[in-house]
């Protein structure tokens, strides 16, 4: 898939719109902080809202920490540096990486598999949040489309975390 | 309800005036009744501390009757205290029992600097007010009430966001010190009638602007103004606003 030019320009939008989320994510977060400089003795906590989403920087940093993790075990080797066990094949006349290989030795390490495993229950809490937030923000809001994007945000949120969460925990698991 | 007398433990947040740097002080309140408010509770201790001749806990308060949005307490970790869609006038002391500690802090937001101890200055608020939170009415004889056809759920819509007194417990909550909450129900309240619509579009934008000058943060959407909101302002407000605001700029004419 990655000999493809659609993927290759996908990859510069994709790039773009990550380092502008981090950017605004960070700038965002430092500025509201700033905006009580005195703080309660006693914090609100849970009394009126869901501890995810109070914790987007927390979480946002933990994937931050994962995505500089996953380019480095795959990103890098793939388009840069190479890698021992990134193997070559050929298939319908196609010349390609053997990403799947590269996975299957990345995957051997427990601490890998559960850093992986870990930066996915985060995206899950983000993005509930983040989801339902994102079309509160642009004015997309009432009482007929709020079950349902809350709704689809979960189920969304949890079936793309775990189909990510899979790959590490089914390679190391040996189901694949 | 069973009346009780109990004994507190008060921890009240001291402050001379804005630039001393503040300290909580500890205080033991005897024999109240489970029926007084809250502050009549404050006035108690203020009548002792007058007597031993000590300086008085600084407090806003002004109708006692939950209408008029002085009060302004964070109460235990929670603006006006522990009740659902209260004020802290309301909160009576049958919500503790005997032996309770009650930590009380004044509203804390850079926006919100303490005049002196649980006092804050929400002047902020009238500026954010005085930006765009008006309409242009004729003079002369006063119209027929009705004269105007408005829809009954715009109607009930625009009423429902101008229960808001302004008391700011939406940014004593806010993790972000966000006023939009407040500023979200006063531009809805009139963005909902015919009559704000001469000044729509420079209302969201205009008030906005005042907003982010006064220094109050942005909005996350964490839901937690709306939980403490005495008049139970919904968080939908913030998206008409969103909306109102987006809209505006688009069709800008300046």
């Amino acid at each position: 898939m990655g000999s493809t030019v659609v993927i290759r320009i996908a990859e510069i939008g994709l790039f773009l719109g990550i380092f502008l989320h981090i950017i605004q994510g960070l700038m965002l977060e430092f500025q509201n902080r700033s905006k009580r400089k005195k703080g309660y003795a006693v914090p609100m906590g849970n009394k009126g809202s869901k501890w995810y989403s109070r914790s987007m920087g927390l979480l946002g940093t933990i994937l931050l920490l994962f995505f500089i993790l996953h380019w480095w075990h795959f990103w890098v080797p793939a388009r840069f540096i190479g890698h021992p066990e990134l193997t070559e094949l050929e298939i319908n006349g196609v010349h390609m990486h053997n990403m799947y290989n590269l996975m299957q030795y990345t995957f051997q390490e427990l601490w890998v598999v559960i850093a992986y495993v870990v930066a996915c229950i985060s995206l899950c809490w983000h993005l509930i949040h983040g989801f339902q937030s994102a079309f509160r923000t642009v004015g997309v809001s009432n009482a007929k489309y709020n079950s349902l994007i809350q709704n689809v945000g979960i189920g969304y949120s949890i079936i793309i975390s775990l189909a990510f969460a899979m790959m590490p925990v089914s390679m190391y698991l040996g189901w694949v | 309800m069973e009346h009780y007398m109990m004994n507190l433990t008060l921890k009240v947040w001291r402050q001379k005036n804005t630039s001393d740097s503040g300290r909580f002080e500890t205080y033991p309140v005897k024999n109240i009744s489970s029926e007084m408010s809250f502050l009549e509770m404050i006035d108690v201790l203020n009548e002792e501390l007058i007597s031993e001749g000590k300086d008085p806990i600084a407090f806003d308060h002004d109708c006692r009757e939950g209408i008029c949005g002085a009060c302004s307490m964070y109460i235990n970790g929670r603006p006006h205290g522990p009740w659902h869609a209260n004020t802290t006038c309301q909160l009576h002391m049958r919500a503790y029992k005997d032996g309770d500690t009650v930590v009380i802090e004044p509203w804390r937001a850079n926006s919100f600097p303490v005049i002196k101890d649980l006092v804050v200055d929400r002047s902020a608020f009238d500026r954010i007010i005085q930006a765009g939170g008006y309409i242009s009415v004729n003079t002369g004889n006063a119209v027929d009430a009705n004269a105007i056809a408005i829809n009954k759920d715009n109607a009930d819509a625009a009423f429902a966001a101008a229960a808001c007194i302004g008391c700011g417990a939406c940014v004593a909550a806010c993790k972000n010190s966000s006023a939009l909450l407040f500023v979200s129900a006063k531009v809805s309240h009139l963005a909902l009638l015919p009559q704000g619509n001469p000044e729509r579009k420079t209302r969201a934008m205009n008030m906005v602007a005042q907003m982010d000058k006064e220094g109050f943060g942005a909005c996350t959407n964490t839901g937690a103004c709306e939980a403490v909101c005495p008049k139970e302002i919904s968080i939908e407000n913030i998206a008409r606003l969103n909306r109102e605001y987006m809209m505006a700029g688009a069709a800008s004419d300046k």
